[in-house]
């Protein structure tokens, strides 16, 4: 058996019992990037290097007994998105092509802490603005299941290394469904945790009210023991949140008895796949079967998420992204006569044509005349949408339903037609709208052989519920590897 | 009800967002704009009348430092990553107008 | 000109605040560093970096606030400002808009036309933007980010004043109040306080107010005096060849005396302004804006009141005191000291005041310390040196804060009142001069006045002056 079928909680044992040093599973990892990054291209910097020198350094810790957490020496990979001190941090984009930070996310550094040893930056859609790591400006990550199809995104990287089994977890980030979709696709497990609960400091932003990070990993123990591992109050960011009730590994229990649980009847209907909609009825199913009261509801507002989560999506992407201008960092074009040709002709050079949309369409709606009518008219709605959610949250535990309409699109297929794509959006956006946490655990394979993930949803602060539902739901089957995995 | 965009607002966001879009990309993106604002009218359905906008999720106020010097000297850090430094600044071209 | 016009005009003031660090990292911002030292990476608009408000920042901005008779809004946010300028890291400014911290106040200014007051529309917080240095041979301009982030608060004027005279008083009382809070040191040619002009004119009697324009960053209050009275005179010109004025930012130049419009094609001045999802809301509790209002320090007026009431000061030597907050504070200080509060009151009317002029100084600058001061009082009051040689020590007390007692003793310059000694020397003196006796005699007292001066640079200026002149009467 190879190592890297191992899960991180299982490697992190290992190590902990000497039965594998951390050298030898970095070198693993690593080996294991060698041989598929050409299939799957996964990643968009690979730390040779820096990974071992490190493993070292953890082993030795691990050895002298300072270091002793879970994770301890397990490799992970990062989205190339959060900032890593001295590793080229380029968020998928031609303009931050060279930016190497002189800072660490805290999120990475709370997993640094805990002994982790990062083997590289993976790819994803261009400053996370995409459903498939399409618009990438290096290349398109491709499905470990089935090279022809996507991954998801944005952070299909992420979820492809991990299903390729190129890593053992990876950390993604969550905006519009960015975790849980790719997950889905790609049959590995995500969490989008509360907003709030991980730090968003050395994150680079898109939709600075929505981001957040999460775990992606093999199952939900890896994901809970993740997650708990890179929560923490963070006074550098001012929207983190000082909470309690963060032992997410304590909600590991295998009992779902008397659990509430509901499937919203919008969820079900026009526009999602029969074989999706079939797997996701039987895992609700299965979760009766342990015990759980499951019933459909009306959850209401559905179809106004989407639209709602693009214009404020886009309208803090528009800002957000104002800084990349070739003045401080990053790319900055050969020629030019005068500043604004200056900035002008870095930015359009340097970022890719979804980004550019996105800018366009943000600035369009912020701008003098629209914004009442747009943006305030966006933020109403979302009042209304986390309205809905808690009206439904007072009712049950747990909200049961597809992370995606579909499985994995063909490459290609979808850039052509952007609001088709933004549709594809429409089970994950009002979760990030509203704050929520939500998982993406997989629940099955379509006809074409490709993944179908089940998306639980908690209310604020109520991670532990999805995770035990997740974790109930996960003892019933088995891991599935892709094919890629296996070669 | 369709949305129309006209060059002339195009060419207006071009400037507020500072990106120069090529004839093709511009009216693709137009395209695209368009019926991302035909479905965003959407929202116009909805009676929002009276409902607060919501920009932040949890009712969190109040987060504060304290007003203590805690940062040495960061030259060397912020202009690490410069595309045209000199000494210890960034180069722009000149920004006097007239 | 064969109508009458009045000029109207708004500003908007924008103050560096005295905070030890930035509005939202904590950077120092400390003055004269080499380029980008006091940065990180929130300041410099790193991808990632967030800001975090320094809570100092919140407690001037409302002591401002009610020190202007303003309202606090009690629930405030900040929203973003975006534009794309090197100076502005982000490329957008962290400012208020929709619900600033302070609204609908005011002042009271005084001119030779009388009292009036002056509304105050809204004060609100935001962040200072680096500096530029343009290149005098390359088409380059430097990127120095060490005021980037520095706190300031904007004071926007209601369109209330009528004149320069009116501008300046306005200025000159806000600059007063905000010292006296200790909210900054308001310094204009330093930049820590800058003034916008928003002017229209109109004819008298109309209800309507004229076209306004905006001239950007004037340095001082005598080419904000200046800038008035020329775009006054530049509207009225246009209304009168029957032109338009045009809605438009200008430049003021002082040295050439004329302004120019400072307009571009990619000056869009659509600025989009959005909540800031970085920041959190601020909610200010009763008891937290009590507090404020209790520890608001005693502002000029009421120190003028109790200078002349319970120190019993002339009015003149109160008004000039309070002139300056520090002026107030080191005369307070001195006066705790030594209990003479005229006596200080003269040192730092007269000998303070020269000297400050002579070296060009403002009475922010003074840096001796109040206790040097009331030891040179007492020195004095006790006979110890003579009134020249205090002043004469005084220069190095306000040059060097030197210890006068010390200085006194190691320079030798305490004061001959050893009757006999003195005797003895004008005994010399009278035999020397004896047409000086001569003509004392025959009632010229100029003589006299000869005769102690004499004595005095006999004895270096240190011999006191009450006996010489007793001496020489008897020995006459």
């Amino acid at each position: 058996m190879s190592l890297l079928e191992l899960t991180a909680v299982e490697l992190g044992k290992k190590i902990k019992a000497g039965e594998v040093t951390v050298e030898e599973a970095t070198s693993a990892a690593l080996d294991a990037i060698r041989a598929k990054e050409d299939k799957v291209h996964s990643f968009v910097t690979i730390d040779e290097e820096g990974a071992m020198a490190r493993a070292k350094e953890v082993q030795k810790q691990i050895d002298a007994g300072t270091l002793s957490g879970p994770l301890a020496g397990v490799p992970v990979a990062i989205k190339d998105n959060l900032c890593t001190q001295g590793l080229k941090t380029t968020c998928s984009s031609k303009i931050l092509y060279n930016f190497v930070p002189t800072y660490t996310a805290e999120a990475v550094l709370n997993l640094e802490k805990a002994g982790a040893v990062i083997l590289g930056k993976t790819n994803m859609d261009e400053f996370a603005m995409g459903s498939t790591t399409e618009t990438s400006a290096y290349g398109a990550t491709k499905n470990p299941w089935n090279a022809g199809h996507v991954p998801g995104g944005s952070s299909g990287g992420s979820c492809a290394a991990v299903a390729a089994e190129e890593c053992f977890y990876a950390l993604g980030t969550d905006t519009g469904g960015s975790i849980r979709q790719p997950s889905s696709f790609c049959g590995v497990t995500g969490i989008k945790p509360t907003y709030g609960t991980v730090s968003r400091y050395g994150v680079i932003a898109y939709g600075s009210s929505l981001d957040q990070v999460g775990p992606v990993a093999k199952d939900v123990t890896d994901c809970a023991t993740i997650l708990e591992t890179i929560t923490s109050y963070d006074k550098k960011d001012s929207t983190s949140v000082n909470r309690e009730d963060t032992d997410f590994t304590a909600a590991l229990v295998d009992d779902v008895k008397g659990m509430k649980i509901g499937i919203p009847r919008d969820y079900l209907g026009e526009g999602l796949d029969p074989e999706v909609k079939q797997a996701i009825l039987a895992a609700a199913e299965v979760l009766k079967e342990k015990g759980a009261i499951v019933e459909e509801f009306d959850l209401s507002l559905v179809e106004y998420a989407i639209p709602a989560y693009y214009v404020i999506a886009d309208a803090e992407a528009s800002s957000n992204l104002a800084r990349f201008d070739g003045v401080k960092y990053g790319y900055r074009t050969e020629e030019y006569e005068g500043l604004h040709q200056m900035y002008k002709k870095s930015r359009s050079e340097g970022i890719g044509p979804e980004v550019k949309r996105r800018i366009m369409m943000g600035s369009f709606v912020l701008s003098s005349g629209y914004y009442d009518a747009y943006y305030l008219k966006a933020l109403r709605t979302k009042a209304l949408i986390k309205q809905a959610f808690d009206k439904a949250f007072s009712k049950y535990d747990v909200i049961l339903g597809p992370a995606a309409p579909t499985t994995a699109p063909k490459l290609g297929e979808s850039l052509s037609d952007p609001l088709k794509m933004y549709l594809g959006d429409i089970y994950t956006v009002s979760v990030n709208l509203a704050g929520l946490p939500g998982i993406s655990v997989p629940c099955g394979v379509d006809s074409k052989g490709l993944p179908i993930g089940l998306q639980l949803i908690g209310d604020c602060f109520k991670e532990k519920n999805i995770i035990r539902a997740a974790y109930a739901f996960e003892q019933t089957r088995e891991y599935s590897r892709s094919p890629l995995a296996q070669e | 009800m369709a949305n129309v965009i006209s060059d002339e607002t195009m060419e207006y966001v071009g400037i507020l967002a500072q990106l120069e879009l090529s004839e093709e990309e511009k009216q693709a993106a137009k395209k695209d704009m368009e019926s991302m604002l035909d479905y965003i009218d959407k929202l116009n359905e909805l009676d929002t009348s009276g409902v607060e906008p919501m920009s932040h999720v949890f009712p969190v106020h109040n987060v504060f430092r304290e007003d203590v010097v805690e940062n040495g000297d960061g030259g060397e850090e912020t202009l690490a990553n410069a595309p045209e430094r000199r000494e210890r600044a960034f180069v722009v071209p000149k920004t006097v107008e007239m | 000109m064969s109508k009458q016009y009045e000029t109207v005009i708004g500003l908007e003031v924008h103050v560096e605040l005295a905070t030890k660090t930035k509005i939202f990292c904590s950077c120092s911002t400390a003055f004269g560093s080499a380029p980008n030292t006091h940065t990180c990476p929130v300041c410099t608009g790193m991808p990632g970096s967030l800001p975090v408000l320094n809570k100092q920042v919140v407690e001037y901005a409302m002591a401002v606030g009610v020190a202007t008779n303003c309202q606090i809004n009690q629930y405030c946010k900040f929203d973003r400002k975006n534009y794309f300028y090197p100076d502005n890291p982000q490329n957008y400014q962290i400012s208020q808009l929709y619900l600033p911290i302070c609204h609908d106040g005011g002042i009271e200014i005084e001119t030779e036309n009388g009292k009036k007051t002056i509304g105050i529309h809204e004060i609100h917080m935001e962040e200072d933007a680096g500096k530029l240095v343009h290149d005098d041979w390359e088409d380059v301009s430097l990127v120095d980010y060490n005021r980037s982030g520095v706190p300031l608060i904007e004071i926007v004027s209601e369109p209330d004043m009528r004149s320069a005279d009116e501008v300046i008083a306005y200025l000159e009382k806000l600059r007063m109040i905000i010292q006296y809070l200790g909210a900054s040191d308001c310094k204009m040619q330093e930049g820590s306080m800058r003034a916008d002009v928003n002017l229209s004119v109109r004819e008298v009697g109309a209800k309507e107010f004229g076209t306004r324009t905006e001239m950007k960053n004037i340095g001082s209050f005598k080419a904000i005096a200046r800038a008035i009275e020329a775009e006054t005179a530049r509207q009225i010109d246009l209304l009168e060849s029957g032109e338009q004025v045009i809605q438009e930012t200008r430049r003021w130049n002082d040295d050439q005396g004329y302004s120019y419009a400072m307009r571009s094609k990619e000056d869009a001045q659509d600025y989009r302004y959005f909540p800031e999802p970085d920041l959190v809301p601020i909610v200010i509790s009763d008891e937290w804006l009590n507090r404020i209002r209790e520890e608001q320090p005693e502002l000029r007026d009421e120190k003028q009141k109790r200078y002349t009431e319970s120190f019993g000061l002339p009015e003149y030597d109160a008004q000039i005191l309070t002139s300056s907050k520090k002026l107030a504070d080191i005369f307070e200080a001195t006066t705790e000291i030594c209990g003479k509060p005229k006596k200080v009151s003269n040192w730092l009317m007269v000998e303070t005041m020269r000297l400050l002029k002579e070296n060009e100084m403002d009475a922010q600058d003074i840096r001796f310390s109040p206790a040097n001061l009331a030891k040179l009082i007492e020195l004095v009051e006790a006979g110890t040196i003579n009134g020249s040689v205090a002043k004469e020590v005084f220069e190095e007390i306000f040059k060097e804060d030197i210890d006068p007692e010390k200085y006194v003793e190691e320079k030798g310059l305490k004061s001959m009142n050893d009757e006999g000694e003195l005797r003895q020397t004008i005994e010399e003196i009278v035999k020397a001069n004896p047409q000086s006796v001569e003509d004392y005699h025959n009632g010229k007292e100029k003589a006299l006045g000869f005769l102690v001066g004499q004595t005095m640079k006999a004895t270096k200026g240190k011999a006191n002056p009450g006996i010489v002149n007793k001496i020489l009467k008897e020995l006459l």
